[in-house]
């Protein structure tokens, strides 16, 4: 056997426009051998795994430091066609499947076999697409990967009447299809499986690992990466912060090196918060509560929010946080129970939630969140305009309601010296301002309500430090001067730790418990894991 | 303002902007109409009548140009439904006529009935679309094809009998183009008529130019109306629909009931627009007439600077003055410089070649 | 139960037909027609639409709708027609000569028309319906202008008295000649001739098409059809196969053009080819096919229940209402309001399936948290 790693990444480094999202990363893998890689959103996993895959977003953004190796030779993939004939496949999270080929047309997509035919013979070395597709042997070389796989699937049917997890075997079976194929990455592919499923899946990725095809597993579910991985590599923050072999970690472990961060600053604000009156009394109360919003979906949310706290709703990406205020606002179809002040609340009515003292920042800051090409007093106003007349001229007694620019303007010039929004004045299009600033307009527009419960997703994604801290400090403000209940949902637990009363955090879809901010680090990453406290610590 | 992130670009980036934000087919169409304007002389094409008939057409087509603008500003496209108010605008005048209502209490009459019968077509055809929501332009085409022709079927079929209206010959069915010169011909061209002699043309007769005041004026009144309804409360909401649907959900706006309204509005102003044509015309046309329409007028707005998703009223003036003078100056002078009669070609060309420009375009946003 | 999706799906796609075949079955006794005329017209109609017809089906495997530029592939025959003509060649031969002239100003104006509909994604065919009316702008600038003026001709007879501009109807010198190349009478007396070789024609368009479905490219573009990014991703040239999908479709139509042509025996010059596109779509809907989903079937289909309905309509609404011009008209509206039909009902059957396939979602949702819970419980 050779004495070289199938892959090795010495010191590999990444930044967008001066922004480092991965520092010195360096690891070694294995021919068979499975590597499974942990870390937040955030972490660079996806950066890396880009990289490695020679991925367009990367040569475009200015390419990256450090070394990639392959079989102890220096690679630098320019397409990810490239990485392909190096051996490496990559199924990717979104399904890549044409809904009305069969399992097997799927596996085989692009790579055809094709015999000459009369036609093809004419037009010599240019008639190679007009050869005749060789469906037998489309056929045999499917089931072989799929058997490879330790798994049985009907390769003529078509894939759009087949099961979510099914469609993944697919996939990955397309990646183990190609000759060359040696190294597998998989991204949360678990994550649209079911339990049994996902079992499957595992025993697979065994199967394979013991063909010999080294696998790069990325998984929130920390129990499945202990379960089939050789290797454990978490990532935080851009770095490698740990890498051990299975045996010599466990999931508490892992969980901590996440999110562990240092636990001081932590402590000044909780001070602070003692000071601040939280009632007992409950404003909302969400029972059975569930929301259909695609690839956010969450079910039976049994959740109190009291009167005037900020409660915090963390988890990873995918796993329902986001879900929870588009269902209370309306955007996504949402059901179950759900009492406001003690009266039950109409849900799927965005119109009665906003005029029920409901306002809400979109995690969609450009496609649901703002009139990009309208000037920033008309993003400001427009909600406070149709639900609360603010900012309108009414004409024979009310029949007539005319938009006052002059009160709007006014109305915006003072939200954007309270929130130092940089721009040339109201009249500006708000799709030439930055990402901050346009956060900030969008926390206007909901101030402008006045609302009694504020909902608001992912305040400070995509903006920088300065504007993050703003925002926050915003959010507080008026939390203490106005009394208002704040529900915010990040995916950064920290900034969550730093403006919460109380934590929920989701997983599968589910609140799988509610901290406060003070817990310790690890807790929360458990619960993101999809582990109950309480039975890995024993 | 020295703090401000966005700073101002220099003279050339302004420029570069201004022309991309006024458009180059703009710019072409206008500069080569102030060149064939200019050159006519040269070929012994009178420029005054150039000029009248470039101002007629003006008037005789702004409100129609004008009812396009609701269904963009709201999203629901271009508008190439557009018979589907013109019909309503026919249907209309005929039972006004069966009436013998003559003079202004006949227009008005006949505009009041359009609004009503426009607004009952749109709003059948606005719970369509809101069906097909992507799909509406294509469909709107067909759609409006087949109700061009169901009404063929209505024409002959209806109960008509005013001896003016009807086939002669047959007594029943309406007459493919009938004249409303015992109507209301000329009732909005001759108020306020404007008529300022100019001497004595190439041919030594007398020329003046000829301004319809008062159709200009209806037309800029509907303008105003239109103007005064996008800010209004439930204007700025439609504005928004079509800016952005989803952020017009989330502040709860009821989208269907939005691109409902602007759809009635637009085929209540095609029916306005298709009177004030004939009016201007002289004849009120039926039967396949009202197929010529639809895509010179989208041609129009979209010449007048608006995109699918945004329109406003220097759209509509604009786009209804440089469209009309193309299709009127263009044959005249170049079958005057060349002796061929192109104008259907250039009419063609001028009218689908822009409406192919502004599909091609790349949409702002997605 | 998925059986009766099966014929929910079934009776969905065959409703438009269906309501053909009833429309036709209270018209044919009206319209008091016999059974030998109808069956020679029907046949004929067969014969001079099938092909055009055809040379929509390819650009609907590809994902991109109803090709209404077909009337590009049309322009391009008709031109190759007159020049043929022009040169003094008659009956199989000239029209031969004919498809060779048009073929290359097929290929171009296809590969124009497709680099245009990939900029308009997503309305690829109100694209390509506007796309024909400006190139027939351009194609009577030719006719009318061009030829005879700065491109001389050979036949006076062709040419306007002005001098130039090719006249507005031309009788066909090759007329029939593909139809009367091999035919025979199908029984002796009626009237009703078999043109063989025209139908070999077809049926070469037909084996085309089957036969391109089973090619590396065919494969391509049905993937393409289904879905660009995946495709996309996969590597394949999404945009080179759209273009190629309509330059494939202008050719056949300009094929089909002349043989619709030469089966007339004569062509309106100016306007020829502005309709081609509106009648084979409708009766390609008709057929039962959709904006997604076309086969041959739906072309054999779709040409007979729609021009049954055309032969039919006028005589049947004059009997009915003693009008001639009610079933002209009727006819007129049935031929634009199928179209309208079957695009309403393809952009209504999308969404639903959108809202269903969310349901289903849903439903596996749910599945996939009853397993979980179980198994923490456990």
């Amino acid at each position: 056997m050779n004495d070289e790693p199938l892959l090795e990444m010495r010191n590999v480094g990444k930044d967008f426009d001066g922004n480092v999202v991965l520092k010195d990363i360096s690891f070694t893998l294995r021919k068979g051998q499975i590597l499974g890689l942990c870390g937040e959103n955030g972490a660079g996993k996806s950066t890396l795994m880009n990289i490695l895959f020679g991925m367009d977003v990367i040569r475009e953004t200015g390419g990256y430091t450090g070394e990639v190796l392959i079989d102890g030779e220096k690679v630098e993939f320019k397409k990810p066609l490239d990485a392909l004939y190096a051996g490496i496949g990559m199924v990717h999270q979104e399904f890549s499947l044409i809904p009305g080929f069969s399992v097997a047309e799927n596996i085989m997509l692009n790579r055809e076999p094709s015999k000459g035919n009369v036609i093809s013979k004419i037009f010599g070395k240019h008639g190679k697409k007009l050869e005749t597709v060789d469906m037998e042997q489309i056929r045999s070389t499917a089931e072989s990967a799929l058997s490879k796989m330790g798994v049985e699937l009907e390769v003529e049917s078509p894939v759009s009447e087949m099961p979510v997890g099914h469609k993944q075997f697919i996939e990955i079976a397309r990646e183990i299809s190609k000759i060359k194929t040696r190294l597998l990455i998989l991204d949360e592919p678990t994550a649209v499986l079911t339990e049994s499923e996902a079992d499957i899946l595992l025993q697979s990725m065994k199967k394979l690992s013991e063909n010999g095809i080294a696998i790069i597993f990325i998984s929130h579910r920390l129990r499945e990466i202990l379960e089939v991985c050789d290797k454990v590599l978490v990532m935080r923050d851009g770095l490698v912060v740990d890498e051990k072999d299975k045996e010599e970690t466990n999931i508490l472990e892992i969980a901590r090196k996440m999110v562990g961060r240092n636990v001081e600053s932590m402590e000044d604000f909780s001070n602070n918060k003692s000071k601040r009156q939280i009632s007992d009394e409950v404003i909302l109360s969400m029972k059975n509560f569930w929301v259909d919003m695609p690839g956010e979906a969450v079910r039976n949310v049994n959740l109190d929010v009291h009167k005037g706290e900020i409660l915090g709703i963390a988890g990873l990406a995918g796993q329902g946080k986001l879900g929870i205020p588009n269902g209370l606002m309306g955007i996504y179809e949402a059901g179950g129970e759900v009492l406001y002040k003690g009266q039950p609340f109409s849900l799927n009515n965005t119109k009665y939630a906003l005029e029920h003292g409901f306002a809400f920042v979109s995690e969609d800051r450009r496609g649901v969140g703002l009139l990009l090409d309208e000037p920033i007093s008309w993003n400001i106003l427009f909600n406070a305009l149709q639900i609360k007349d603010l900012g309108i001229r009414s004409v024979l007694g009310g029949l007539f309601k005319f938009r006052d620019d002059k009160a709007m303007d006014k109305i915006a010039r003072d939200y954007i010296e309270k929130l130092k929004i940089r721009c040339t004045g109201p009249g500006q299009k708000v799709r030439n301002l930055s990402g901050g600033n346009q956060q900030k307009i969008c926390l206007s527009k909901a101030f402008c309500l006045d609302p009694e419960i504020l909902l608001i997703s992912e305040p400070t994604r995509g903006i920088d430090v300065g504007a993050k801290e703003l925002v926050l400090e915003a959010l507080r403000k008026y939390n203490s001067e106005n009394g208002t209940t704040i529900v915010i949902v990040s995916s950064e637990l920290e900034e969550l730790r730093s403006i919460s009363d109380r934590i929920a955090v989701t997983c599968e879809g589910e609140i799988f418990g509610v901290l406060p901010p003070q817990a310790k680090p690890e807790d929360f990453a458990l619960l993101m894991s999809g582990e109950k406290m309480g039975e890995v610590s024993a | 303002m020295s703090k401000n992130n966005c700073e101002r670009p220099g003279m050339g980036e302004r420029f570069k902007r201004w022309i991309n934000d006024f458009g180059w087919a703009r710019i072409i169409i206008a500069l080569f109409l102030l060149f064939l304007y200019l050159i006519a002389g040269f070929f012994k094409v009178s420029r005054i009548a150039t000029l009248n008939d470039m101002i007629a057409r003006f008037a005789m087509n702004g409100i129609l140009v004008l009812s396009m603008v609701p269904m963009i500003q709201s999203g629901t496209g271009l508008n190439f439904g557009v018979p589907i108010g013109i019909v309503g605008g026919l249907l209309a005048e005929a039972i006004t006529m069966e009436y013998y209502l003559t003079g202004a209490a006949g227009f008005f009459t006949a505009c009041l009935l359009g609004v009503f019968f426009g607004g009952i077509f749109g709003w059948f055809y606005s719970l369509l679309l809101n069906r097909v929501k992507g799909d509406e332009m294509m469909i709107a085409t067909y759609v409006g094809f087949s109700f061009i022709y169901f009404f063929q079927m209505m024409w002959v079929g209806l109960p008509f009998h005013n001896p003016a209206s009807v086939q002669g010959y047959k007594g029943s069915g309406l007459r493919v183009t009938i004249s409303l010169a015992k109507y209301w011909k000329h009732i909005l061209d001759d108020f306020l008529h404007i008529s300022i002699p100019m001497g004595l043309d190439y041919f030594g007769n007398e020329e003046s130019i000829e301004i319809p005041v008062g159709t200009i004026l209806f037309t800029l009144f509907f303008c105003l109306l239109v103007w005064i309804f996008f800010r209004s409360k439930t204007g700025t909401a439609m504005t928004a629909v079509g800016s952005n649907p989803d952020y017009a959900k989330a502040a709860g706006i009821n989208i269907n009931r939005m691109r409902t309204y602007s759809v009635v509005m637009s085929s209540a102003l095609a029916a306005i627009g298709i009177i004030v044509y004939a009016q201007s015309f002289g004849y009120a046309q039926y039967y396949t007439a009202p197929n010529g329409f639809t895509f010179p007028t989208v041609a129009a707005i979209l010449l007048g600077g608006a995109s699918i998703t945004k329109a406003n009223m220097l759209n509509v003036l604009l786009g209804a003055f440089l469209f009309q003078g193309v299709i009127s100056l263009t044959p005249s002078v170049i079958n005057s410089a060349i002796q061929l009669d192109i104008s259907e070609v250039i009419r063609m060309i001028v009218t689908n070649g822009l409406i192919v420009y502004a599909l091609t375009r790349k949409r702002g946003k997605k | 139960m998925d059986l009766l999706k099966d014929k929910k799906q079934f009776l969905r796609n065959m409703s438009v037909p269906l309501l053909f075949i009833v429309i036709i079955s209270v018209g044919i006794p009206l319209s008091k027609y016999t059974g030998v005329y109808l069956l020679r017209e029907g046949l004929t109609r067969l014969v001079r639409n099938s092909f055009l017809v055809i040379s929509l089906l390819i650009p609907v495997m590809a994902g991109m709708g109803i090709n209404f530029a077909i009337t590009l592939g049309a322009m391009a025959g008709q031109i190759g027609i007159i020049f043929s003509q022009d040169w003094g060649l008659t009956g199989v031969g000239g029209l031969f000569v004919a498809m060779a002239l048009a073929t290359p100003i097929a290929i171009l104006l296809g590969a124009f028309a497709g680099h245009v509909l990939n900029k308009a994604r997503g309305r690829e065919m109100i694209t390509s319906m506007i796309l024909s009316f400006l190139i027939s702008g351009f194609y009577q600038f030719f006719m009318l202008f061009f030829c005879g003026g700065v491109i001389k001709f050979h036949d006076p007879n062709l040419i306007l008295s002005r001098g130039y501009g090719v006249i507005s109807t031309v009788t066909l010198k090759a007329g029939r000649a593909f139809d009367d190349f091999i035919k025979f009478e199908l029984w002796p007396g009626t009237g009703i001739y078999v043109p063989v070789f025209t139908i070999f024609l077809i049926f070469l368009a037909c084996l085309f098409t089957v036969w391109f479905r089973k090619t590396k490219l065919g494969h391509d573009m049905s993937s393409v059809g289904q879905d660009q990014r995946v495709s996309n991703d996969a590597g394949m040239a999404v945009d080179h196969i759209r273009v190629q999908s309509i330059v494939i479709s202008t050719v056949m139509a300009c094929y089909g053009q002349i043989i619709y042509l030469q089966n007339i025996g004569t062509m309106n010059t100016t306007y020829g080819a502005d309709q081609v596109s509106l009648f084979a779509a409708a009766a390609l809907l008709v057929g039962g096919a959709s904006v997604s989903r076309a086969s041959l079937p739906n072309v054999f289909i779709g040409v007979l229940l729609f021009h049954m309905m055309f032969i039919v309509m006028p005589v049947a609404g004059k009997t009915l209402t003693g009008n001639a011009m009610i079933g002209e008209y009727f006819r007129s509206f049935i031929s634009y309001g199928v179209v309208a039909l079957a695009l309403i009902m393809h952009s209504w059957a999308r969404n639903r399936d959108l809202a269903d396939s969310r349901k289903q979602m849903r439903k596996d949702n749910d599945d996939k948290s009853k397993e979980l819970k179980a198994k923490v419980n456990a």
